[in-house]
């Protein structure tokens, strides 16, 4: 059992509010996994002002600041900060040459976010009190990805907490996957690199794979899983444009939509986003078994 | 009963943990409840079994009412998952939506739902009875054995699969009907029974609007998965 949830805001009056309205919907998932957080917040220009990059890591060396600073430039204005069990550094320079050299700079860590409009953190740890590590409630911007983790598939370890981000694709995932593997070794013959055992880092994978090298948008690519991909499961996966929901053909795990015309919103339970603004007039459905629904920016 | 008094109880959930609600409604000192910012939570009101009245002023989560025997449970709000699932006998009320697997294998009773109810509802009724004013979710009703659904709108996708002896009856579309289930002659005697399921669940104007009623179809079981088909 996991919780998620997210939201896209429409209206850019609401952007400076995101982190307050994702700091209460913790309290409405928290109950469905207690053993580890992550979030990921899209458009965030205190965070990552224009021109920044960033990129979060998992394991990282104690002297990772050290390392980082002699080898950037002083104009790349780069920051490290550890964020529970995430490293989150950002600088001055474009995202794939950021990851490039933290790559080389750490190799012993392992990349789980990066982006130039979007940053990710995770960690062991109660929801409630990550939630305030996180300074969620200070975030602003206009989408954002809530996870809390029951670990049913693999360990409690930070490396096992959702979201699952590559190149600004994250994907959050309550239930599990059972031909995780077999997609994982398809995946790998076309020459992809996993960071964990887990089965959502497989469908974060596979989606990416598929905008990236097959050209699809996110609509397809998430219709494709729902095809491919056996198990019970619902997922949010978000990009930098986008939001999309998808259940198991019998949906099996919870997930409720809102829809309103200043935002729309996602939970597994209702009660997540029930302070939402402007709730009562939102359309409020529950996905449908098998179906894609995607919202763009 | 006699001891009970004809009081309401207010009831905090703020303040109060769902256990200490329960207990109280377990072995009741007043007639009325009124539960107040329950906030989502869990088995609200499961398992009452006297004549009292519990209303819940807010969203409650998964199995509220469940087990529920006897009494009236009113939520002022959104339910979740399994409301009054294995219900005996009683009432309960949603005047909001209701999520998947509403009332399931519920015995007796009555389910009244306001809005719509989501996937699974009413999934192995074994005799209690549902009205939905909205739509209902996909797989509704499937293996039901007995009782019967009032659908206001519209059904999802494999509409009473593999259903026995349940009665549904839906005003509007049917996204697709599940194995074995079938549209089926509305009788006088099925008229009659979907007119006081209607009055049941508060609908007056509507139960007694001839055109309205006229605009039900009745589904149930062909009987053909009833027994092993060896092929001869």
């Amino acid at each position: 059992m996991c919780g998620i949830a997210g939201i896209q805001l429409r209206d850019e009056k609401l952007i400076p509010q995101l982190g307050s309205l994702m700091h209460e919907m913790v309290d409405g998932i928290v109950v469905r996994g207690p053993d580890s957080a992550g979030v990921a917040i899209y458009g965030d220009r205190e965070l990552l002002p224009e021109e920044y990059s960033s990129v979060s890591l998992l394991d990282a060396p104690g002297d990772t600041r050290q390392r980082v600073a002699e080898r950037l430039s002083h104009d790349a204005d780069v920051s490290v900060e550890n964020m529970s069990d995430t490293t989150f550094i950002r600088a001055k320079m474009p995202s794939d040459q950021l990851v490039a050299l933290v790559r080389e700079i750490v190799p012993e860590a392992s990349v789980i976010g990066a982006g130039d409009d979007s940053v990710i953190y995770k960690g062991v740890g109660n929801p409630m009190d990550l939630r305030e590590t996180y300074r969620l409630s200070d975030v602003t911007g206009w989408q954002g990805v809530l996870h809390t983790r029951l670990a049913t598939e693999s360990a409690v370890s930070a490396a096992g907490a959702h979201p699952y981000s590559v190149n600004g694709l994250s994907v959050v995932h309550n239930g599990s996957f059972a031909n995780h593997a077999t997609i994982r070794r398809d995946l790998e013959e076309k020459g992809l690199t996993f960071d964990s055992e887990n089965d959502t880092e497989v469908a974060s994978r596979y989606i990416s794979y598929r905008m990236q090298q097959l050209g699809e948008d996110l609509q397809t690519a998430v219709e494709a899983l729902s095809e491919e991909f056996d198990g019970f499961y619902t997922l949010l996966v978000t990009t930098e444009d986008s939001f999309a929901v998808v259940r198991d053909q019998y949906a099996c795990k919870p997930a409720i939509i809102a829809e309103h015309p200043d935002w729309v919103a996602m939970a597994s339970e209702f009660q997540a986003i029930a302070h939402l603004p402007g709730m009562e007039d939102a359309e409020i459905f529950e996905p449908g078994p098998g179906k894609v629904y995607t919202w763009k920016r | 009963m006699e001891t009970l008094t004809e009081t309401t109880v207010d009831f905090d959930l703020a303040e109060q943990t769902v256990r200490e609600l329960n207990h109280e409604l377990h072995a009741p000192t007043a007639t009325h409840y009124r539960v107040l910012n329950p906030r989502g939570a869990h088995s609200v009101a499961a398992g009452i079994n006297d004549e009292i009245d519990v209303e819940i002023d807010g969203d409650v989560g998964y199995f509220c009412a469940g087990m529920h025997k006897t009494g009236k449970v009113t939520v002022n709000g959104m339910a979740g998952p399994g409301v009054a699932e294995n219900m005996m006998s009683g009432v309960v009320h949603v005047k909001g939506h209701a999520s998947q697997s509403a009332a399931a294998t519920a015995h007796g009773g009555l389910l009244v739902v306001d809005g719509n109810a989501s996937t699974r509802c009413g999934i192995s009724l074994k005799g209690g009875d549902i009205v939905v004013k909205g739509n209902i979710g996909a797989m509704s009703a499937f293996m039901a054995q007995a009782g019967r659904i009032v659908v206001c709108g519209d059904a999802g996708e494999a509409l009473g699969d593999s259903i026995f002896e349940a009665r549904l009856y839906v005003r509007g579309k049917v996204a697709s009907l599940g194995a074995d289930c079938i549209a089926k002659e509305m009788r006088e005697e099925h008229r009659e029974e979907l007119v006081q399921l209607l009055k049941d669940a508060g609908m007056d104007q509507e139960a007694n609007d001839d055109a309205y009623v006229d605009s039900f179809t009745r589904y149930g079981s062909a009987r053909t998965l009833y027994h092993f088909n060896s092929g001869e």
